[in-house]
């Protein structure tokens, strides 16, 4: 009983965790399953979003600017990933590593050469913080006594919730993603990942096609970053370490379990924001079992594998005859 | 009109591997020619075809459609002028996309795309117009996806999205090879109401002989890199299969008989 009570009392921190990393599962999404290029970047453009939104915290930027500058900061990275795609012909997952790897200097630089940078919910101001995540209960007895002069106050404690802020946010950048890629410039998008020399027969430039997708999906991700950033009150150089493995885990776990009913691309990509979510919570019930924190990493990989596996493993199996 | 001058290719130069593909190739088309072409496995006849699309760039020579010098233009920029149909009926739609998808695309070759809508409502009526011209009821289906439809069906919607847009020049890349007999005399009829429809100039690989001969105003040989047989007008009316690899053999083409990929073809 005591086990079944500290988890769900952990539950609303592993809902916000994963819907703040789903937001970084669906720039993911958008180069695996859409543009069809293993992006590597990920790792890098992650922190580098946390990193560029907390120093400019710290120079007391507005939060909204802080976040679109994030923005642009990783869709540069994706399109220096993109360039030596198209440009130097390099395999788009050692052009990712390659910028991967020189990120992790220019993040460094970034933070004036220092592993980490504090960014205090009591000093600035924040969308978002680990604090409030449970602030439901301050919510409700507001709530029970609320009188006419508060109604601005409860709006306040709304948006003071971490879990809310962030489905606002995924649900507006689903709404964007899904109009973006129903435009003449998405549809183009889709058929390169689709297929490259048909897109190449209608006429579609196809390079500039997988650079924009790369500058896009990696912006995404470092608005993710930057979300993390400030949900923690500190940048890490370590923050992005492994984001690739836990962005497809969400991807993969979306397509396992609603893959059969969700056909609309919207509808596809909040499934992998509510598939992080799911990756979160699996991950505190397994902590809270027992498992060292230092063996997440090999949980996460050998469940991404596994689930990797699965489609490859069906099709070796001999096909059962249908009933004529 | 498509001009194809002194034009070489060769792949993996300096290698064991090396192949000549194009050797001073020579083909002049004028608007409105229906070009059937017929030569053996490593003729030169995909290469040809891919140096017309931008797919390989030549070594040496060069190829003008319509005056415009095309020999090293980037294959999407050419896209514009040029309607294409591969033998993979995979190769030519977006499996993944709808039909209605997949025609937009089509329909959008050449122009500039930007941030409206990928297809409007006045398009899907022209769609279902179009499609229901192939007769294969895919006029009802505007929203499955491509993947979805059989082989001949594929090549019957890529064959509309290379014609959508009226292309300077169709290149159809031995586009019924990979279907039933059926199914691909329907899509060469189908080709052939197409292109009469627009008047397009048509460029037909094909390894049948037979429909070399009863397609198109113009048929031509290839071997070993170049052109070995031009034949039109009342001259290629007449022509019999027997003529064909009779006069094969006289062009140099060595002993037809003994080239397994022109004889079974027959």
């Amino acid at each position: 009983m005591a086990f079944l009570t500290s988890f769900l009392n952990a539950c609303p921190g592993a809902i916000g965790q994963g819907l703040i990393w789903g937001i970084m599962a669906i720039g993911v999404y958008v180069t695996f399953r859409i543009l069809d290029v293993a992006d590597l970047t990920v790792d890098g453009s992650l922190a580098t979003g946390g990193v560029v939104c907390v120093m400019l915290l710290r120079a007391n930027c507005n939060v909204w600017l802080a976040m679109l500058i994030a923005f642009i900061a990783g869709a540069l990275a994706g399109l220096v990933t993109g360039l030596l795609h198209t440009k130097m012909g390099i395999p788009a997952i050692l052009a990712g590593i390659l910028t991967q790897l020189s990120l992790y200097s220019v993040n460094l630089w970034i933070m004036g050469f220092k592993a980490n940078q504090p960014v205090s919910v009591d000093k600035y101001n924040l969308l978002v913080s680990q604090r409030y995540v449970r602030n439901f209960k301050d919510l409700s007895e507001t709530l029970a006594g609320m009188e006419g002069g508060k109604f601005k106050y409860v709006v306040g404690l709304i948006f003071q919730n971490p879990i809310i802020v962030s489905l606002l946010f995924t649900v507006i950048l689903i709404a964007a993603l899904y109009c973006f890629f129903g435009t003449e410039k998405g549809c183009s998008l889709r058929a390169t990942g689709c297929n490259e020399g048909m897109a190449k027969a209608q006429g579609i430039n196809t390079d500039n096609n997988k650079i924009l997708g790369l500058a896009i999906s990696n912006g995404i991700v470092a608005v993710s970053g930057a979300f993390i950033a400030q949900y923690q009150g500190s940048s890490d150089i370590n923050m992005g370490r492994g984001a690739i493995v836990i962005g497809l885990a969400a991807v993969i776990i979306s397509e396992v379990v609603f893959g059969k009913i969700f056909r609309n691309l919207g509808l596809k990509l909040f499934a992998v924001s509510i598939g992080a979510v799911i990756y979160y919570i699996v991950i505190q019930f397994v902590l809270q079992l027992g498992l060292r924190t230092d063996f997440l990493k090999l949980l996460s990989a050998a469940v991404v594998a596994l689930f990797l596996g699965i489609p490859y493993w069906k099709g070796k199996l001999p096909k059962r005859k249908k009933a004529v | 009109m498509l001009e194809i001058k002194n034009v070489y290719k060769t792949f993996n130069a300096g290698t064991v591997n090396e192949k000549l593909a194009l050797r001073d190739l020579n083909l002049t088309l004028n608007d409105g020619d229906f070009v059937t072409v017929i030569g053996g496995n490593g003729a030169g006849k995909s290469t040809m075809l891919n140096i017309i699309s931008g797919k390989y760039i030549p070594d040496s020579g060069v190829v003008t459609l319509d005056g415009l010098n095309i020999t090293k233009m980037p294959e999407h920029k050419r896209a514009k002028y040029l309607g294409r149909v591969f033998q993979d009926p995979m190769m030519g739609t977006a499996a993944n996309m709808w039909i209605e998808e997949n025609l937009a695309l089509a329909l959008r070759r050449g122009a500039r795309r930007g941030l409206k809508w990928g297809i409007s409502n006045r398009e899907r009526a022209l769609f279902k117009k179009e499609l229901a011209k192939l007769d294969l009821g895919l006029e009802n289906r505007l929203s499955t996806k491509v993947g979805l439809l059989s082989g001949g069906q594929r090549q019957a919607v890529t064959l509309l999205m290379a014609t959508l847009q009226k292309p300077k020049l169709l290149l159809l890349d031995e586009h019924t090879a990979a279907l039933d007999p059926k199914t691909a005399a329907k899509v060469l009829q189908l080709s052939q109401e197409i292109v009469e429809e627009h008047g397009l100039t048509t460029l037909m690989i094909t390894h049948n002989m037979k429909d070399a001969i009863a397609y198109g105003n113009r048929l031509i040989m290839m071997d070993d890199g170049h052109i070995v047989l031009d034949i039109a007008g009342e001259e290629k009316k007449n022509l019999t299969v027997k003529d064909l690899l009779d006069r094969f053999s006289s062009a140099g083409g060595g002993d037809a008989e003994s080239n397994d990929a022109l004889l079974l073809s027959k």
